[in-house]
């Protein structure tokens, strides 16, 4: 198993090589330049090109890439063009609310989805199965900029109980931490529960026609013991892909969300820096993005195992 | 279950006595018009480095409400008899916000990185020979020749002469300036500037203000709050929603289809600071053919009224003005409507371009998609043009794009460009000197490379006039000749209201949102 997980680390090495390489070359050979944002929308031609020189964006691109590449294998990787501040530092300060986000996103999915897809697959054809199911579809369906206006105005225009939009550290005011990400959470979280829940729900009912299931229900035991601990265990590797698969889906429904509840995340420094042709910003932010997600597939590989005996590595 | 349910009625109610118990601070929370990216206000022109700048830096002169340079850090001033020598002393006990004292060499460095970077400072430097400092707080300003627009220069509001300690202004121009050490009414607290999110001030407890009341830009900037936080919330239904619920203060640059939203609301108030307004414009390429015949920029004046543009762009008409022919702003000293184009005239627009020479080329119009009010006016123009029998190449990029391919001399079927929008703030625009669109200058003018000696000799004529009657009075020359030379089309004069909640007190109309005089009750 070690030596599987060293393998599967070094593998990511050839996988980020290219990554860099891709994302450089994309960024720089699309139009858009930084200088000409920084020096303003009254910038004469000459003063853009010589914020461009300070910038070492004059240099060819060969020369820009290998200077990046040598700082990057040091570890560093550089420094945002704007307001010159470290990427590195950029992404701790936005780590937190989007790690944050996430876990409170996949925390309340899981907890929702899965007893809920369960329970459908267990009443199966009954109208408790159709009412979840329908609101399933309704969730997977609604846009999440939509649930997070309704959500905004219900909550915190009307009622006036959550607060609109920030996000407060969880070491600076624990209160105000959870109040931030109530409604973020529930806005990100509903469509991953309806995929969840329909996930849970047909491999339960394809555990719940399997031979030992009659089985165990031959033996008497009770249903909860055979739905939690016969069926739900056996139908866990697809929900756990699943599971998986979603913080893929999350990554991307976090860069709306945390535009609509402006929380300062991730999500909302990529599609700055994109929009500001932040070169570094960019390539830093999607370097260390994939490297997650190199990890959370190690991870999801990982967890098979555990749940499934027969699978070794 | 039990404890759960209690656990989450707490939770719920601590989340209801929230917005009291900020309303009880002193901290003024204001949704930014955009994120400060750039702390260097040389180097950046964009209006929130510059509003920036005015919370952190102060100015050696400012304008006041009738837009006449008042003295900010100058104690007094006086000027030689042959207006070759002006000295200036500073008021006794500016310090900057390391507690070092503000002095003449400080202004001395600031007034040349700023006369190096700004086009009205490269005017002034045209005629300044040097500097010398006198003592600590007295230095002289030596001219070659005499400038009637020094005071003017050194107050005016779009990229002000901003002092700054003499260590960060001698700072080579191709570095940037991180620095955010000023001597104005508010201190940047670096340690909780979240840049894409947050910038925070304090009040300077160090800072005198003048004595006289605040007006327009110039006179006492008594701050009267603690703390002052810019949240940047990109999506805007989120920053109304936020304002609406108590959350945020102040809406520095509200959608104007918000406006009719507000007025409909007792918390909050809707205020027009800047009486100047904005204005949008066409700017041709005057490089390129037709564009380089002023008969085919002449038809640009005639292909729709300014009323038309602007319900594109506004929608709401308490917003904007019917018509203002002024190329230097209504409302401004210099406004007149000498040689302006009223009504829209298809027919005269499809004569003057034929005889520009215009045979059906397409003509490339940049679209920015991602500045609405642009893109608005972009699309009211592109109509227009086809009435006319243009054929339009309309080129859509978002305007990082756009700012880069303006700057191309190229012809518009190698990369170049025919026609773009842009705009500018009333301020910036009001005078010769200061409207940097209106320059004439060919190679040396802003991107479209507008090209008119005749109007370049009358524009240096009105600034080296001492008298301020005879300048105004060379105004409407000036103007018509614009209107015949046309650097670009004004397509009308419109008010960008700010709102805030009720509890907000002493707002100033001082050209541009500014937080000395605000108080929060």
């Amino acid at each position: 198993m070690f030596g599987y997980i060293v393998r599967r680390i070094l593998m990511t090495i050839p996988v980020m090589l290219v990554v860099a390489v891709v994302v450089f070359l994309l960024l720089h050979l699309s139009p858009g330049d930084p200088a000409a944002i920084i020096a303003g929308d009254n910038a004469t031609d000459e003063d853009i090109q010589r914020i461009r020189v300070s910038l070492g964006f004059d240099r060819p691109l060969l020369t820009q890439f290998t200077l990046w590449i040598g700082a990057l294998v040091q570890g560093d990787l550089g420094v945002s063009v704007f307001n010159k501040v470290s990427v590195w530092e950029l992404i701790v300060q936005r780590m937190e609310p989007t790690l944050m986000l996430a876990a409170t996103t996949m925390g309340f999915a899981v907890l929702i989805a899965v007893p809920v897809g369960v329970l459908a697959a267990w009443k199966a054809g009954s109208w408790i199965d159709h009412l979840i199911m329908g609101i399933a579809v309704l969730a997977f369906s609604a846009p999440v900029f939509l649930i997070g206006y309704g959500l905004v105005y219900q909550f915190a225009r009307v009622w006036r109980i959550l607060p609109v939009q920030g996000y407060t550290p969880m070491a600076q005011d624990f209160t105000g931490f959870w109040q931030h990400l109530v409604l973020p959470a529930i806005t990100l979280g509903l469509v991953f529960a309806a995929l969840l829940a329909r996930m849970t729900r047909s491999t339960m009912m394809d555990v719940l026609n399997e031979d030992y299931i009659r089985t165990a229900r031959a033996k008497g035991l009770a249903p909860s013991a055979v739905l939690i601990r016969h069926a739900l265990k056996n139908a866990a590797v697809p929900i756990v892909t699943t599971i998986g698969l979603g913080i893929a889906l999350l990554i991307g429904g976090v860069v709306v969300t945390e535009s609509v509840f402006a929380i300062p995340g991730i999500g909302r420094l990529t599609i700055e820096a994109v929009t500001q042709r932040d070169y570094p910003v960019i390539q830093g932010v999607i370097l260390i993005a994939s490297f997650v997600y190199v990890l959370i597939n190690l991870g999801i590989d990982l967890t098979y195992a555990l749940l499934d005996p027969r699978i070794r590595y | 279950m039990r404890p759960f349910w209690i656990g989450l009625a707490a939770l719920l109610c601590s989340a209801v006595t929230v917005p009291n118990a900020q309303a009880a601070d002193k901290t003024l929370r204001v949704i930014a018009h955009a994120d400060l990216k750039v702390l260097d206000v040389t180097a950046n022109t964009t209006y929130i480095t510059n509003r920036y700048g005015y919370v952190v830096y102060d100015t050696l002169f400012a304008f006041n409400s009738k837009f006449e340079p008042k003295p900010q850090m100058v104690e007094n001033w006086s000027v030689s008899a042959d207006q070759l020598t002006w000295t200036f002393t500073l008021r006794a006990g500016l310090k900057f916000h390391d507690g070092a004292a503000v002095t003449a060499a400080d202004c001395i460095a600031s007034l040349k990185r700023w006369m190096i970077r700004d086009a009205m400072g490269q005017n002034l430097a045209v005629h300044v020979a040097g500097f010398e400092a006198v003592d600590a707080s007295t230095f002289r300003m030596l001219m070659k020749t005499p400038y009637a627009l020094v005071l003017e220069a050194l107050g005016k509001p779009g990229t002000p002469a901003y002092m700054m300690p003499e260590r960060v202004a001698n700072q080579p121009l191709s570095e940037q300036i991180t620095s955010s050490i000023g001597s104005g009414p508010f201190i940047m607290k670096r340690d909780e500037w979240r840049p894409g999110s947050k910038v925070v001030y304090v009040k300077n407890p160090a800072y005198i203000p003048r004595t006289e009341a605040p007006d327009y830009m110039s006179g006492g900037k008594v701050v009267k709050i603690d703390r002052l936080e810019w949240v940047y919330i990109p999506d805007a239904n989120t920053a109304l929603s936020a304002l609406l619920a108590g959350e945020m203060d102040y809406f520095e640059l509200p959608p104007l289809d918000f406006i009719g939203l507000f007025k409909s609301n007792p918390d909050i108030v809707t205020l027009v600071v800047d009486p100047l307004g904005v204005e949008q414009h066409i700017r041709p390429n005057s490089l390129h053919p037709p564009f380089n015949n002023y008969k085919a920029r002449q038809a640009l004046l005639y292909l729709a009224s300014q009323e038309e543009y602007n319900q594109a762009v506004v929608g709401n008409p308490d917003l904007y003005m019917k018509f203002c022919g002024a190329y230097f702003m209504c409302g401004s000293e210099n406004e007149t409507d000498a040689g302006s184009v009223k009504t829209p005239n298809i027919a005269k627009a499809k004569a003057l371009l034929a005889e520009a020479g215009y045979k059906g080329e397409p003509i490339v119009v940049l679209q920015p998609t991602d500045r609405p009010p642009y893109n608005a006016a972009t699309m009211v123009m592109v109509e227009k043009l086809r009435e006319a029998g243009v054929k339009v190449d309309l080129q859509a990029a978002d305007w990082s794009t756009i700012s880069i391919r303006r700057n191309k001399k190229d012809p518009p079927d190698k990369g170049g460009w025919n026609l773009f929008i842009t705009g500018h703030g009333g301020p910036d625009a009001a005078n010769p000197a200061s409207n940097f669109w209106f320059g004439s200058g060919c190679e040396k003018a802003n991107a479209g490379w507008a090209c008119d000696p005749e109007l370049q000799a009358l524009m240096a004529a009105w600034g080296n006039e001492p008298d301020a009657a005879k300048r105004r009075a060379m105004i409407p020359a000036i103007q018509m000749r614009g209107y015949e030379s046309v650097p670009y089309v004004p397509l009308g004069q419109f008010f960008q209201p700010i709102a805030f909640r009720k509890n907000i007190t002493g707002v100033l109309v001082a050209g541009m949102p500014v937080y000395w005089n605000v108080d929060k009750k």
